[in-house]
C-alpha cells in the first residue's frame, strides 16, 4: 500500500514531505527511543512516535522508512518539517493514540 | 575499485545537523552500487558514532575508506573519553543528560548496535583524552 493511500483513507494530516508519499508502506514500528528504532526498525515501516526534533527525519531517511505518524495531535516543530521537505520523509499527525493509528494500519492489511 | 576516503567532521551539541554525515555517507555507498544489506549495516553503525560524538564529545571526526574488500568507519574525538569501556557496551548503561534522553537518545544502545553492525569492532578511549573507534564492513565476493 501507498503511503499517500493509507495517509488519504486514515484522514491523517500530511505536514511534510509530500514527496514522499509515493512510498511502499509496508510496516510498523512504534518507538520513541531512537537507537532502538535503528536497531529495529525496517525499510517501509511507519514509524509513530512522539519524538519531533529534526533528527527523526535523519532517522526515517537512514533506514528508509515509508513516513513518519505523530499520534494525538502532537505539534511538530519547524526546523523538522523544513528537513522532511529536503529529505522527502512524508510527515503525518494523526488526532489518535500510536495504538489507534497501529489498528487502523492493521485492518488495511498492514500485518 | 580504487580506494576512496572521505573526512567528515562532527560538531558536538549540533543537534540540527546531526544525521548529515551518516546521511552523506550513506549516499556515497549507495552511488558506488554497495549491496542494501551492507548499506544498512553502515548507515546504522555510523548513525550512532555520529550522535555519540555530538551527545557525549567535545567534537570529532567520521572518516570513511572503502577498499576493495572492506568498508571502514573511524570515528574520532577530543575527549572527554570513557571511563569504563566494558560498561559502556552493555546495552541499557548511558551517562546521557535527563536532556537528551528526553529527545529519545541515550538508550544506551550506542556502541552495541555498532558492534553488531560489524564484522571487525574496536573501541579504545581514555579519560581525558578521547575515544577511537574502528568498525569495519566486508563487501561480498564481486563488490
Amino acid at each position: 500500500m501507498l503511503v499517500k493511500d493509507a495517509g488519504e483513507k486514515m484522514g491523517l494530516k500530511l505536514l511534510a514531505g509530500k514527496t514522499g508519499t509515493d512510498r511502499e508502506l509496508t510496516g510498523v514500528y512504534i518507538c520513541d527511543l531512537l537507537s532502538w528504532v535503528m536497531a529495529h526498525g525496517n525499510k517501509g515501516d511507519a514509524w509513530i512516535t512522539v519524538q519531533t526534533h529534526s533528527n527523526i527525519i535523519a532517522v526515517a531517511a537512514l533506514l528508509e522508512l515509508s513516513c513518519i505518524i505523530v499520534p494525538e495531535e502532537v505539534e511538530v516543530e519547524e526546523d523538522t518539517l523544513q528537513k522532511a521537505e529536503d529529505e522527502g520523509v512524508a510527515v503525518y499527525q494523526s488526532s489518535i493514540s500510536a495504538y489507534g493509528i497501529a489498528k487502523e494500519l492493521y485492518k488495511m492489511g498492514i500485518e | 575499485m580504487e580506494d576512496i576516503k572521505y573526512v567528515f567532521e562532527v560538531e558536538k551539541d549540533d543537534f540540527v545537523r546531526a544525521g548529515e554525515t551518516s546521511s552523506k555517507i550513506k549516499k556515497t555507498l549507495r552511488e558506488l552500487g554497495i549491496d542494501s544489506s551492507i548499506i544498512r549495516k553502515i548507515s546504522i553503525a555510523t548513525y550512532e558514532a555520529e550522535m555519540n560524538i555530538v551527545i557525549h564529545s567535545l567534537g570529532g571526526q567520521i572518516v570513511l575508506e572503502i577498499t576493495p574488500g572492506t568498508i571502514k568507519i573511524t570515528a574520532s574525538d577530543r575527549g572527554p573519553g570513557i571511563a569504563d569501556v566494558e560498561l559502556a557496551m552493555k546495552e541499557g548503561y548511558s551517562t546521557a543528560s535527563d536532556r537528551v534522553r528526553e529527545m529519545g537518545f541515550g538508550a544506551g544502545m550506542g556502541l552495541p548496535n555498532m558492534k553488531k553492525c560489524s564484522d571487525r569492532f574496536c573501541v579504545t578511549s581514555s579519560e581525558g583524552k578521547g575515544t577511537y573507534i574502528v568498525i569495519e564492513v566486508d563487501l561480498k565476493a564481486g563488490e
